[in-house]
């Protein structure tokens, strides 16, 4: 059996004449944790509804555990493996929290003993009598979220889901996000907020205009975008020597506030950096910043742009 | 497929029970139609429940401004609104087809519906049952029956309609405004024109025709059913009573009520299928 649970091939999507994806091609592997990365327009909500069978795509194939998600024969059955968290999702405000999930249980065919479980991991039995009308946008996204994990489903998608979260619920949907990756789901993050959520994700893909800018482990993009790391160095180095042959080595060297260096290199140097600065005596303390999520979507963002610019420049030129 | 769709049912009804606009136009017409069965017969000189005949013609009329606007209410925002607040993709990701979606909606307005109409005209109902002793009970029975049935379906004919403004309207503001226009047209306007083409031709229209063109509006159906029964009223019942009732076979009208909500609704699941969410 395929250990794949996602896959697109070549596939495009017009609505009418906006391209929304432009022969995207990419596999998800189950049980991995992805982040779908982009801007606004930039495709991903429209993979989305193409993984969840709400849109077919105008040509290429979408696969979701090896089946069609738009046809009818298989939906039901793969719908009740899924859960999905929409973006500015409000409910029913008519509706108290516990009515609103027993209402989405039932559609899924999930017991009754599962829902009140939900409601307190979530943090939500205190208020499942109260009507979601009265419930602040943090309650909802809760309760969303309950919702989307119903079922225990085998693939997650959650678009924006830390979106109205305090720190505390925040770290509590990534500790759910992990326990959910240990019993086998995959799980795909869409957000804006990159800060934070690279270290919960294996893989991310980033979009732009309805392509695939990069796709792979954080580690594997940092490597292709070749950004440096830093490492901040608090105190004072002795080997003056050795400083002074850095540049020479590709490492820049700063300092900074009377008292700190900054030294910035291709993450190959780290353990060589890490080794000399070892046999310093005067150093009180050191942080070393890897490129973060957030610079490797600017690169590739930033780098795509540029490569437009250049493509348009050619165009006018001819 | 049958749970999911009751289950949708089951949740629309609720709403239903809880939605104030439909509460209170209930309360109304339960109101007018009391005040109307006993007020009925004033022109002439009389109060208190006395002729079945005009009450139910003059319940009709009631019935015709006030069903359809409740079954608008009820229905106007049934996707749009749903698409609006988010759910609705959110519902389309469950294993539910969108046709499911729809037929779940249907039979929890529908029975809704069915709630407020028995309520609304069966208060008048029960009122002359237990305070008339003109009316046969037996002749009541029948008479309210056949116009609470009617009533009913025309309320579900006007369900099909709001569900196919919501299936085509893009916001829930704009699905409002189309419901009010197809209420006002199809409640005031339609008659107007049949008679202003009426009084431009001399008359000149068959009433064949004329026949024909009623069943383009299912209120005037509503009213010639319900006319069929009493036809000592005919002349009290507005432009219907022009047609030759007996010209249109009483079959030929009930299933074009019928008509009139499984066309609308069969629409609405194919403009729904093409929606792109």
């Amino acid at each position: 059996m395929s250990s794949e649970a996602i896959r697109f091939d070549r596939v495009a999507m017009d609505f009418g004449k906006v391209q929304a994806l432009n022969g995207v091609s990419m596999h998800i592997e189950q049980g991995q944790v992805v982040a779908l990365l982009g801007h606004n327009g930039a495709g991903k909500t429209t993979s989305i509804k193409m993984i969840l069978g709400i849109l077919q795509p105008t040509s290429g194939t979408v696969r979701v555990f090896g089946n069609d998600p738009a046809s009818d024969i298989k939906m039901a059955e793969l719908r009740k493996q899924m859960g999905y968290l929409p973006e500015n999702l409000s409910f029913y405000p008519q509706l108290s929290g516990r009515e609103t999930l027993h209402y989405f249980a039932r559609l899924k065919g999930a017991d009754k003993q599962q829902q009140d479980q939900l409601l307190e991991e979530v943090g939500l039995l205190h208020a499942a009598d109260r009507r979601v009308k009265t419930y602040s946008k943090g309650m909802r996204q809760r309760l969303g979220l309950a919702q989307a994990m119903l079922n225990q489903p085998k693939l997650l998608i959650l678009d924006e889901p830390t979106v109205g979260l305090d720190p505390v619920a925040t770290r509590e949907l990534y500790n759910k996000i992990e326990q959910l990756k240990q019993q086998g789901a995959t799980i795909i993050l869409c957000s804006h907020v990159l800060s934070g959520i690279e270290e919960h994700i294996d893989r991310a893909l980033i979009l732009s205009a309805g392509k695939i800018l990069a796709q792979g482990s954080i580690e594997e993009l940092r490597k292709e975008a070749q950004l440096p790391m830093t490492i901040r160095v608090r105190g004072k180095i002795a080997n003056q020597e050795w400083l002074d042959q850095l540049p020479a080595q590709g490492v820049s060297t700063r300092f900074v506030n009377g008292s700190q260096y900054i030294l910035s290199a291709a993450a190959s140097h780290k353990i060589s950096l890490l080794h000399a600065l070892g046999q310093e005596k005067n150093i009180e303390d050191l942080d070393i910043n890897m490129p973060t999520l957030e610079s490797i979507y600017t690169y590739y963002n930033t780098r795509n742009n540029a490569e437009g610019s250049d493509r348009q420049a050619v165009t006018h030129d001819e | 497929m049958m749970n999911k769709i009751l289950v949708v049912a089951a949740k629309e009804f609720k709403d239903g029970l809880r939605n104030r606009w439909v509460a209170g136009i209930t309360v109304v017409l339960a109101l007018f139609a009391i005040a109307i069965s006993y007020f009925g017969a004033a022109a002439s000189g009389m109060v208190g429940f006395t002729s079945l005949s005009t009450t139910i013609v003059s319940l009709s009329s009631l019935a015709i401004f006030l069903i359809p606007l409740i079954a608008l209410i009820l229905a106007y925002d049934t996707i749009v609104g749903e698409e609006e607040q988010g759910t609705l993709i959110l519902l389309l990701t469950y294993p539910l087809k969108r046709s499911e979606l729809l037929a779940g909606k249907f039979v929890g307005h529908a029975a809704m519906m069915a709630l407020a109409t028995l309520l609304g005209f069966g208060s008048s109902g029960l009122l002359i049952a237990v305070f008339s002793e003109q009316v046969e009970l037996q002749e009541l029975l029948v008479a309210y029956s056949i116009f609470i049935f009617t009533s009913i379906l025309l309320g579900w004919t006007f369900i099909a309609l709001a569900y196919l403004v919501s299936v085509v309207s893009s916001e829930k503001s704009r699905a409002s405004g189309v419901a009010l226009i197809i209420w006002f047209a199809l409640v005031f306007v339609f008659d107007l024109l049949l008679l202003g083409l009426l009084v431009a031709t001399g008359g000149a229209i068959g009433d064949d025709l004329f026949g024909w063109l009623l069943l383009l509006n299912p209120t005037d159906i509503f009213r010639l059913i319900n006319l069929g029964s009493f036809e000592a009223t005919q002349v009290q019942s507005g432009l219907a009573s022009i047609a030759d009732s007996q010209m249109i076979q009483p079959a030929v009208l009930w299933s074009s009520l019928l008509g009139w909500i499984v066309v609308p609704c069969l629409l609405a699941v194919w403009r729904f299928n093409k929606r792109v969410i």
